[in-house]
């Protein structure tokens, strides 16, 4: 057993996801406390390793089944790697991979999960965790017993500079046994589908949630997109309605947008959905919950029904 | 083909949630709990799954869950060909214990697939779906969007979802386990009265768990509501007042014509 810590590299093609940095910057914080080295596996090819400088150790497994993300392939090689490197603790991203992976190798690796961690900090040996539970209405602070832990990350939690580091970091090369007899594989990439609007790029966005409650109170909303002039997004339960298309989602899921003004209607805000929009330069909520976690994050609110507010704007915008 | 649907109730997130007095976890006397949203997803694209073509849906959830039998009427009264409640869960269990119990249960079922929902508002030891796929030695996905019939054989066809809205498509060999995100159509309604005739039918079963035996490795130490850091300044006042508020908002930043 190390007291290192392991970050799992995403990668989108050829390009390093933001969400790694993130948890490099906070293993580097981790391992300086636990008196051990940075290490980020690296599945795929080992040219991914440059942009890696902010790892003391790349352990890289290049096979050819791990060019693409295949669930069990990178399960079975993480596992591996795991025994081989035995970390002090493993960051995930709580994005799909962390979704897929984490409770699977806290089960076989035998390791306490703290999921949706918001906050990570070591306290002498022990590892105290805090998550954002319950649509982000809670706070769960934790600590994980035994010598080692996994811990999924919510994007965003951390910045991402501190783990954009210039080192050159040692690159360890890990051969794993046994990938081709997997019970799945990838036969199909679906690329994000360009939508009529790109909502990532225009300067306001009117947003809509599961408030609107059908799909013909949308109109509400939608004559207030139109009389602004701009795009109407939606939060994920109106996409997974089909009433919007997937263009159009805002969160975690979706896109990340940064529009100089967004307007959420019937929003909650649940942490899915935040982690898309909170960088926004003003965000006005309206939902009828004054417990809304939107709140939180929101400049403006208000609790005035969306149905009675949505009409008076319209008017006083089309004046 | 056999497809179970681990069903779990949660605390309603429309409420207020409480916290225990001492700030050790959440007050569950007085909560009110409904079925993850997640795993009516689960249910519908199970459902989906039996339509297309010739499968049998039987829907499963744990006596320690408040009302689990509402959502097992509802189960039964959407078109599932069996629901079980499993008996002897303990109080709350979390996600490690739930998935123990649940392999035990399922060890002898012959299911070809479970389908379970991604995640649950309050899974802070993780995930249900890969905890179950590695305590059964099963293939397992998560973040899935619709479950179809494989090219071969004893092989399903899931679309698992990125950020962004990238996703691929995985040939998957049963028997495995699916952890659904969202239902290829939005989960179905199922009439008051068609749930009534089933509790009348009294259609649900039962069969003991074998209690678990692990733990999660977490220790709570304390539960609180997140500080207000940052919170909106509130906007007061007839919706027309509060409408000509945001209107000058925006227009201070040139959004709109003043």
């Amino acid at each position: 057993m190390s007291n290192n810590v392991m970050v799992l590299c995403e990668h989108v093609g050829k390009r390093v996801t933001d969400s790694t940095y993130e948890l490099i910057g906070k293993a580097r914080e981790l391992a300086g406390a636990f008196g051990g080295q940075v290490e980020v596996a690296l599945f795929g090819p080992a040219d991914l390793a440059e942009q890696l400088g902010g790892a003391d150790v790349v352990v890289n497994v290049d096979d050819p089944s791990l060019a693409e993300y295949v669930p069990e392939c990178y399960e079975r090689a993480l596992m591996h790697v795991l025994g081989e490197r035995e970390p002090r603790l493993l960051l995930l991203a709580n994005a799909t991979i962390g979704l897929d992976l984490g409770a699977a190798i806290s089960v076989s690796w035998q390791a306490p999960l703290a999921a949706y961690c918001v906050g990570l900090a070591a306290e002498g040996d022990t590892l105290v965790a805090t998550c954002q539970i319950l649509g982000g209405k809670i706070m769960a602070e934790v600590e994980t017993e035994g010598t080692k832990a996994v811990a999924t990350v919510v994007g965003g939690a951390f910045p991402t500079e501190p783990g954009q580091g210039s080192g050159s970091p040692e690159v360890v090369t890990v051969s794993v046994p046994d990938l081709g007899s997997v019970r799945m594989s990838l036969t199909q990439t679906f690329e994000a589908q360009g939508g009529d609007v790109d909502i990532t790029s225009v300067d306001m966005l009117v947003s809509v949630g599961r408030g609107i409650g059908s799909q013909d109170n949308l109109e509400t909303v939608e004559e207030l997109a139109t009389s602004l002039g701009v795009p109407l997004s939606a939060s994920r339960p109106v996409i997974d309605s089909g009433w919007l298309p997937k263009s159009r989602q805002v969160g975690k899921s979706g896109l990340k947008v940064k529009p100089r003004a967004y307007l959420a209607f019937g929003i909650s805000g649940a942490p899915e959905h935040l982690e898309g929009m909170r960088s926004a330069e003003l965000i006005i909520a309206c939902n009828t919950d004054e417990q809304a976690p939107i709140f939180e994050i929101a400049h403006y609110g208000t609790t005035v029904d969306l149905f009675d507010l949505v009409p008076a704007i319209v008017e006083r915008v089309q004046g | 083909m056999r497809i179970v649907v681990p069903m779990k109730a949660v605390p309603d997130l429309v409420e207020e949630i409480e916290l225990t007095s001492d700030g050790s976890g959440i007050d569950r006397e007085y909560l009110k709990f409904v079925l993850n949203e997640w795993d009516d997803q689960a249910l519908e694209e199970a459902l989906l799954v039996k339509e297309a073509g010739d499968a049998e849906v039987i829907a499963v959830g744990l006596d320690s869950d408040p009302d689990i039998e509402q959502a097992l009427y509802a189960a039964l009264a959407k078109g599932a060909d069996k629901a079980v409640k499993l008996t002897g869960a303990g109080e709350a269990p979390d996600t490690h214990a739930r998935a123990e119990m649940l392999a035990g249960w399922l060890g002898d079922q012959g299911a070809d697939l479970v389908i379970t929902g991604v995640q649950s508002p309050d899974d802070l030891d993780g995930q249900l779906p890969p905890a179950l796929g590695a305590r059964m030695g099963l293939p397992h996905v998560s973040v899935v969007t619709s479950i179809e019939a494989g090219a071969d054989a004893g092989t399903v066809r899931v679309r698992q979802e990125f950020s962004g809205g990238r996703s691929t498509e995985l040939s998957v060999t049963l028997p495995a386990v699916v952890g659904l995100q969202a239902a290829r159509q939005s989960p179905r309604y199922a009439p008051i009265s068609r749930i009534r005739q089933m509790m009348q039918a009294g259609g649900i079963e039962e069969a003991p768990l074998s209690p678990a035996s692990g733990t999660s490795g977490l220790r709570v130490r304390r539960m609180y509501a997140p500080e207000s850091t940052g919170h909106a300044e509130m906007l007061t006042g007839s919706p027309d007042e509060v409408a000509a508020k945001i209107v000058e908002l925006l227009s201070a930043r040139g959004l709109v014509k003043g």
